[in-house]
């Protein structure tokens, strides 16, 4: 029967580090994508746009970063123009002006769980690994810490609009 | 997605399969862990109105397990998507097994953004072959 799933929590190779590292990445690209997009948005007052654009560049200083830890494991990294090809294919028109800070805050979120569920599996993880564990973990907690403060200053951004 | 939910999916594959109850064996089986743990969550989730055990007849889903179960396979679905269209990875089915409880349903949404995925997602699924029956056959036609 081919129905199986792993219950194991922990990162269990470099291979499937290096995955969920990919991973990330493609987050990143995604939330950079939609936000440089969002800022482009013609409607837009300029503390939003200003805003928006700076979350764009975020992402791309956390997405090389993550690349950087990916060709440590010798992995390939996922180009940001695959991506930016996709969130265009994909993206659906319907955003409004809260919408868009709405569509922020989930990036910003997402992004927060996603490191945290991470460096819970590297911290679990008995394996050894070929990268450096403490300069893996800081790397990702500072990331972790930079999607903290993005998810308070958006929701800040949200309540000054109400 | 947490370890219920992964008992969920596999029960809900598994009736799907059987056609009837999952038996607890092949629920062990299924997520290679031993019959004790299994009939232990298996307690639990009864615990919590997800599922019902009779003796002899094995597990079946109630109707809170199964919308449980289907939003769980709708996530498997996802990463399995994501691994072929976005990674291009070969051995997509057991890297999605291995990074099911590690991915959570937000993130899993946000992947979502950059796939292909029919409405109908999770009926496409084929329990059988461990993947949506419709990605099936958009791999078959680009051999």
């Amino acid at each position: 029967m081919v129905v199986g799933v792993s219950v194991q929590q922990p990162v269990a190779s470099d291979h499937q580090l290096a995955r969920l590292l990919q991973i990330g990445v493609v987050l990143e690209e995604v939330v950079e994508a939609r936000a440089a997009k969002h800022a482009d948005m013609a409607d837009l007052d300029d503390t939003v746009r200003a805003f928006l654009r700076e979350a764009a560049a975020e992402s791309a200083t956390h997405r090389e970063r993550l690349d950087e830890l990916v060709d440590a494991l010798e992995a390939d990294t996922i180009p940001f123009d695959d991506i930016k090809t996709l969130v265009e294919k994909q993206y659906e028109a319907d955003q409004d002006f809260d919408g868009v800070l709405y569509d922020q805050l989930c990036n910003e979120e997402t992004a927060y769980k996603f490191y945290d569920d991470l460096i819970d599996a590297i911290e679990s993880s008995e394996v050894t690994l070929s990268i450096d564990r403490e300069r893996l973990l800081s790397v990702l907690r500072e990331i972790r810490a930079d999607e903290e403060t993005g998810v308070e200053d958006v929701t800040e951004l949200m309540e000054k609009r109400e | 997605m947490n370890t219920a939910d992964q008992y969920l999916k596999s029960i809900y594959l598994i009736q799907q399969l059987e056609d009837g109850s999952a038996s607890t064996g092949a629920i062990a089986d299924s997520l290679d862990v031993s019959p004790a743990s299994a009939n232990e969550m298996i307690g639990k989730l009864q615990d919590q109105g997800l599922a019902r055990h009779e003796k002899y007849k094995g597990v079946d889903l109630t109707d809170e397990g199964i919308k449980r179960a289907r939003d769980a396979l709708q996530n498997y679905c996802i990463i399995e998507r994501f691994l072929v269209e976005v990674l291009e990875v070969e051995d997509f089915r057991a890297e999605a097994r291995q990074l099911e409880p590690v991915i959570d349903e937000t993130v899993a949404d946000r992947l979502d953004t950059i796939i292909d995925r029919e409405p109908q997602c999770p009926d496409c699924f084929n329990a059988e072959d461990d993947v949506c029956g419709l990605l099936e056959l958009e791999v078959d036609a680009a051999d």
